[in-house]
């Protein structure tokens, strides 16, 4: 079936079984590569995107239940790739195979919306469905807390 | 970690060319026997297969731009290899890192010299090369510019991307300078000049920024699973669920009428010993990932087990426990330890078990292959290029020199990346396509199920403390499924190289000592994991320590150096240890001084001996792998029902002369993380020969929330380039699963013998 999507601004109309995960339809059908797959399961956020600005797993949203939202991945979280998040990822060289830094990017952008100044906790509790194999924690963790000292700061 | 050059066993045959020619005879030497008389021995990169190639006119590139590309010939898996490779070339050219870009070479041995990313040899074996080929191409630019303006060569200096002469005040930036440069031969190896450390400008500076990191954090970066090509088709495989399993029959009429489903494709399974190949089954393809998925859910397939379809994690501990309290083959003996046991003021005995454990990269293995007029190309996260292409060309019948791998960025390797059988899989698949490109992904589920497992082990240790408490006796017996048994028909013992990671080297200073191999088998495919068997030797090893402190009453860290003893350099060759990781044992001594050295530095910088709170405790452990010295204190907090918090690690760690320094610092960090999974989370068992995990939810991996809140890593200085290079990437691992129970130990007393740990701090 013919279903209309919106993503990073820009709409884009496929020809997929409409249950096809968002996952999917993002990868291989229009060829955006950012948003990951990790496990299929909801289990590592390797695949989070926004959904109307709130973090989900792509892999466990079906097509056709984002029709109509505003669908951002890391290629859209900013128009230069300076996100506050991006730039403070950068300047704390957290990734080390960066594989899972698309996820934990998108889901601490959503962290940062809800909680601008998250604490210790907070942190633990929207970040601990986001796997990192490498071990990358301690500095997502200062990574976070600097972008959201610069965007309190903008505000 | 690949076995390819192990002095003293004829298992250096073990080259991915010929692979099994020799190994049944080698295996049955173990670590004991001398080094071949008739072969020159030749140790660090000179010893891997095709050694090192010293070129800058392949590794370098200036553009007249100014533009200096140079190759990183080395898989990017997230240890930072991209940016410490072009760092080091750039400072001894001189070069300005903003006009620094990396080319990624695809696997070419023949080109590039050995190309295997693993074992922490990276920076080890090509720090030196890398440095005279910089300074090789900083000479000819020097040269070209002398030329240029007609002085000699000595009144001009490279500088910052151009080359300078002072009394002139003339300069030409290293654009300018490239295609004249590029003309000149090549400095002889006497004649290249390189810089006094105290100029260098990134090496050892720690604060080069990562050279992928835009990519990364913008979506951009491009790993094995994101390669696109035109036309391509994607699949999955079900594989045997029982290693030496085989298809008996399977239906795929549902799986046919699924939308997007192709084709239906077998993989004929490879006998074992299948080495890279790969295990077989029925492959799915279809026009989207997801198709594939949903087809084969459709496939009803029935497998013959085959000979392992009985294999159960319970049983083969206890066959396991058994092993080990029988003698086995010695290994390594010094003096006349049964009757220092039996003499000895106390005894104390003491079994540790470590289950199998899955690689569960972020990016699980996938690759892209094509085939177009007899050529294949290949696109893949790998850990060994070389090997990817060999085994290609031998499965699909292609010459080695028509087929091409290129190497994408890898999600994490650890390991499970250098062997390249999802890439044949990819490969056949494309042959039975008629050449069309297939992506080849494997779901969780088959990484899970399918992965080359870290071994299974036991260990059993025996000790005698006379009456001030001083250790006089130590008996361990090792027994574990050897990673020989992918290359050889059922070897049942741990190779030389195996033993040589922390069980022969093991560096206490104990009067009477035997060290034996009892046998074991494996059941399934048993691979490299990060920093392999140091991860039970050291674990037995660091555990035992700390029980034989407890027995004599006394301080654990005290009780560890006293057990190191005073600061020595052995040979390793003198204590009846083949493998030094392949290094010069007379270059690469084993040195107790820096073991001690890490011991003092994480204990002074985690405030060993303060007072903690009731249910915290400081837990210390030290081990030597891959010829690095790695001390971690771990400080726990035992809660509720026995969990942990961990508050703060402290890592300290001498790998020698430090190049990237933020990078030493990442990989100790990942370490830590990776160590504290595997200790509290980590296990693969079987039950009638099939794994019991399958995906995250069941094989479960540390989260940030029960990560350490703090770690800090520190680093032993030292400014002599000239003294050789550790590794960096795997021996942070081996001492934190013993010094995070040493930690519970100080904590409740409760001592943990069988990881994971779970809740068995309660």
């Amino acid at each position: 079936m013919a279903i209309t999507l919106r993503i990073n601004d820009v709409e884009h109309t496929v020809d997929v079984d409409g249950d096809t995960p968002l996952l999917w339809v993002i990868r291989d059908v229009l060829g955006m590569t950012g948003t990951k797959f990790g496990c299929g399961l909801a289990q590592c956020g390797a695949c989070t995107v926004h959904l109307d600005g709130t973090a989900v797993r792509s892999c466990q949203t079906a097509a056709a239940d984002a029709v109509g939202m505003k669908i951002t991945t890391i290629e859209g979280l900013s128009p230069d790739g300076n996100h506050p998040l991006q730039i403070a990822w950068r300047d704390h060289n957290v990734p080390q195979c960066g594989y899972c830094q698309s996820g934990q990017i998108m889901q601490a952008a959503s962290l940062l919306k809800d909680t601008p100044n998250p604490t210790d906790s907070d942190i633990d509790a929207a970040m601990s469905g986001n796997l990192c194999r490498c071990g990358t924690y301690t500095r997502i963790r200062a990574a976070i807390k600097q972008a959201a000292t610069t965007m309190v700061g903008a505000q | 970690m690949t076995p390819r050059r192990m002095p003293g066993e004829a298992i250096a045959n073990i080259s991915r060319r010929g692979l099994l020619s020799g190994i049944a005879a080698g295996s049955l030497i173990l670590a004991i026997g001398l080094p071949a008389q008739a072969e020159e021995e030749k140790f660090a990169g000179e010893g891997m297969a095709n050694g090192l190639r010293e070129d800058p006119k392949i590794f370098i590139a200036i553009a007249e731009d100014g533009t200096v590309s140079v190759i990183s010939h080395r898989s990017e898996m997230g240890q930072g290899i991209r940016t410490s490779i072009p760092m080091v070339v750039a400072d001894e050219l001189e070069a300005d890192w903003a006009k620094v870009k990396v080319v990624q070479a695809p696997g070419d041995e023949a080109k590039f010299g050995n190309q295997d990313t693993d074992g922490s040899r990276s920076m080890r074996h090509h720090f030196a090369v890398l440095r005279r080929m910089g300074a090789a191409a900083r000479q000819m630019l020097e040269q070209s510019a002398a030329a240029e303006w007609g002085v000699p060569v000595g009144e001009v200096e490279a500088f910052n991307h151009a080359v300078l002469h002072k009394a002139s005040g003339r300069s030409l930036d290293y654009g300018a300078l490239a295609k004249a440069a590029a003309e000149l031969p090549v400095p002889a190896a006497d004649q290249i000049k390189l810089k006094d450390p105290s100029k260098f400008r990134y090496i050892g500076k720690g604060e080069t920024r990562l050279i992928d990191g835009f990519d990364i954090t913008t979506g951009r970066a491009q790993y094995g699973i994101d390669t696109r090509l035109d036309g391509m088709v994607y699949a999955v495989v079900a594989r045997p669920p029982v290693f030496g399993g085989t298809v008996k029959s399977f239906d795929d009429s549902e799986t046919l009428k699924f939308p997007g489903v192709l084709k239906v494709v077998t993989i004929d399974p490879t006998p074992a010993p299948a080495a890279f190949q790969p295990l077989g089954g029925v492959a799915v393809i279809a026009t989207n990932t997801w198709a594939a998925i949903r087809g084969r859910e459709l496939l009803k397939i029935t497998w013959d087990d085959g000979p392992h379809a009985t294999y159960s994690s319970e049983e083969h501990k206890a066959t396991l426990e058994a092993a080990v309290r029988q003698p086995g083959t010695v290994v390594r003996e010094a003096g006349e330890t049964d009757a220092a046991l039996a003499g000895a003021a106390k005894r104390v005995e003491a079994e540790y078990y470590i289950p199998h454990l899955a690689h569960a990269t972020m990016e699980p293995p996938a690759a892209v292959v094509r085939i177009v007029d007899g050529k294949c190309e290949a696109w893949s996260c790998v850990q060994s290029p070389q090997a990817t292409r060999d085994n290609l060309a031998q499965r699909l019948g292609i010459p080695v020199e028509n087929v091409t791998v290129n190497v994408t960025l890898l999600g994490g390797g650890f390991g499970r990346k250098s062997k390249p059988d999802y890439v044949v899989e990819a490969g056949l698949l494309s042959q039975a396509m008629g050449g069309t490109p297939v992506k080849l992904t494997w779901t969780r589920e088959d990484d899970i199920t399918n992965d080359y497992f870290h071994a299974v082990s036991m260990e059993r240790l025996e000790g005698g403390i006379d009456a001030d408490g001083k250790a006089v006796a130590w008996l361990h017996r090792s027994a574990a499924p050897t990673i020989m048994s992918i290359f050889a028909p059922d070897p049942k013992q741990e190779a030389g190289w195996e033993m040589g990671m922390g069980l022969v080297d093991m560096p206490f200073d104990i009067p009477n000592l035997r060290i034996e191999n009892p046998q074991a088998t494996a059941h399934t495919r048993i691979g490299w994991f990060r920093s392999v068997y140091n991860i039970p030797h050291a674990f037995a090893v660091q555990s035992f320590a700390n029980e034989l402190a407890a027995a004599a009453g006394r301080d654990p860290k005290d009780y560890l150096l006293e057990l190191i003893g005073p600061p020595r350099k052995i040979n390793t060759r003198d204590i009846s240890v083949a493998w030094n990781y392949g290094e010069d044992p007379a270059l690469y001594l084993l040195d107790t001084g820096r073991l001690r050295g890490v011991v003092e530095m994480a204990a002074k910088a985690s405030g060993w001996g303060r007072e903690l709170p009731a249910g915290r405790g400081l837990g210390i452990a030290a081990h030597r792998s891959f010829v690095t010295y790695v001390a971690a204190v771990v400080e726990v907090e035992v809660g509720e029902g026995g969990s942990l918090t961990i508050p703060k690690v402290d890592i300290a760690v001498d790998c020698g002369p430090r190049i990237n320094l933020d990078r030493i610092r990442s990989q100790m960090e990942g370490a830590v993380v990776m160590g504290i999974s595997l200790a509290t989370l980590g296990e693969i068992t079987f039950k009638n020969g099939r794994t019991e995990q399958t995906n995250f939810d069941t094989f479960e991996v540390t989260r940030i929330d029960a990560a350490p809140k703090e770690i800090n890593v520190h680093i032993a200085a030292t400014d002599d380039y000239e003294q050789p290079l550790g590794g960096v990437g795997e021996p942070g691992v081996p001492p934190i699963a013993p010094a995070l129970t040493n930690a519970i130990f100080a904590a409740t007393g409760k001592r943990i013998r069988s990881l994971p740990i779970r809740t068995q701090a309660a």
